[in-house]
């Protein structure tokens, strides 16, 4: 029990996917602007890993390794990834609407994020199994909304300060992510 | 080779199932989609203003497909757009007047005095939250751009210390008059162009203190009109657009010359 909640608290602080793997930039920098679109990305990224790591998983220990076929579990992630958002979206689009219009625009993002498939990776790296794997999965993207949510607040203050001009626009947002960084890794002192 | 083999055939299974469930759930999960909505929206000026009310264009086009809006809803793009919408929902389209953006404030730098140098922020929101008026009136525009920054057809802009609107440039989508701290700015119709352009609610001797084009609230304005349009309420003259038929007679007679003649 112990070590499931060590997963989740490293996946979402210690190891955080942003701030210390530096993964899911993209995202991280583009829909960090507003609040409300950064809180709802987190939601939808939340919804999107714990689904795929469960679906990774499962198909890593039942299918891949039975084959023998590990080597190419990077493109069967991607394959079934990509095609597990779009189906997801479907049934969401189709089932409940309100959620669709609060996540849905945001899924076709998510698809092609690294680190949807970065954590389907490391789980199968570390020897998950499927709880460990939806576990960690959830706690990474926990990571990341908290990450997401925390430079859209500071640029929205940024924004109102009156910034030298070379600094204003993308300069900033990195300076205040790497700072960001440098303050999460104080989170691998954690002696846990 | 038993491994290329294995690996073929094991990806090629893989991607039959997932290309065979992507095909089944596109079928189950289909979503009618109304065909006019997609036509509407192909219509719409797609600028996303929310000027009609709706969350951007394609909620107003879908709203339209609906029969919730009406087909003249959207006051940036005016009749052309609603002869179209309407022509795909098979109604007709109502006159649907333009609208312009208008500020209500003629005090630039010659006719109201500035405070003193304004060294802060460069925007209204944070000279006013900081409670800082640049001019001796409480009531006019701060003239630092608010407005400015946020008209996305580079409509407004400021002169002489008063923003100003370009009418030809100006789609009445109202970001400017949102942005306004003070609340200078109204959407108006385009035609209507007798209209008051101050806002101070102060008593007269106090606003020929600060401002020697403001509203004195005589009220001769009242008194000229035959058609019930203008009223003087909380010291401050209001045209009622609906009743103005544009004679301009209390432009003529207004000793303030804050209401505007129709020819200008």
């Amino acid at each position: 029990m112990k070590s499931l909640i060590l997963i989740i608290i490293s996946g979402a602080l210690i190891n955080n996917v942003v701030l210390n793997q530096f993964l899911g930039i993209c995202s991280f920098l583009g829909v960090s602007k507003q609040m409300k679109a950064s809180a709802s990305l987190g939601g939808a990224v939340i919804f999107v890993i714990t689904i795929a790591s469960a679906v990774a998983n499962l198909l890593y220990d039942l299918v891949l390794e039975p084959f023998g076929l590990e080597f190419m579990k990077t493109i069967v992630f991607i394959l079934v990834i990509a095609a597990l958002v779009q189906i997801v979206e479907m049934f969401l689009k189709k089932n409940s609407p309100a959620i669709y219009k609060s996540l849905g625009i945001f899924l076709p993002l998510i698809t092609t994020n690294c680190a949807v498939l970065g954590v389907a990776l490391t789980n199968v790296q570390n020897g998950y199994n499927f709880i460990q794997s939806v576990l960690s999965g959830f706690g990474t993207a926990v990571g990341f909304t908290i990450a997401i949510v925390l430079l859209a607040s500071i640029r929205s203050r940024i924004r109102e300060k009156d910034l030298p001009e070379p600094l204003r626009g993308a300069p900033i947002v990195l300076i205040s992510a790497a700072l960001m960084s440098i303050a999460f890794m104080g989170f691998s002192g954690l002696n846990i | 080779m038993g491994t290329i083999v294995i690996t073929t055939i094991v990806i090629a299974l893989i991607g039959l199932i997932v290309g065979a469930g992507l095909v089944y759930s596109g079928k189950k999960f289909y979503v009618q989609v109304d065909e006019r909505e997609a036509a509407v929206r192909e219509v719409l000026p797609g600028n996303n203003c929310g000027a009609c009310g709706f969350a951007g264009c394609d909620a107003m086009a879908a709203a339209i497909a609906k029969g919730e809006a009406p087909v003249n809803g959207c006051p940036v793009g005016g009749q052309p757009v609603a002869t179209k919408v309407g022509a795909i929902m098979g109604v007709n389209a109502d006159a649907v007047a333009k609208k312009v953006a208008f500020v209500k404030c003629k005090g630039s730098c010659d006719v109201t005095k500035n405070q003193g140098n304004y060294t802060g922020i460069m925007d209204c929101r944070s000279a006013v939250l900081a409670g800082i008026n640049i001019t001796d009136c409480d009531f006019g525009c701060v003239g630092l751009g608010s407005c400015v920054s946020v008209c996305p057809e580079h409509a407004i802009f400021v002169r002489n210390g008063v923003a100003v609107v370009n009418p030809v440039k100006c789609v009445g989508c109202g970001l400017c008059a949102k942005a306004c701290p003070k609340g200078l700015i109204e959407i108006v119709p385009a035609d209507k162009k007798v209209r008051v352009q101050c806002s101070n609610k102060d008593k007269g001797p106090v606003v020929k203190k600060v401002c020697s084009a403001g509203c004195i609230g005589c009220a001769i304005c009242t008194r000229q009109c035959e058609f019930d349009a203008v009223h003087v309420e909380n010291n401050i003259a209001h045209i009622d657009y609906e009743k103005c038929t544009q004679c301009g007679k209390c432009a003529e007679k207004c000793p303030a010359k804050v209401i505007l003649p129709p020819e200008v």
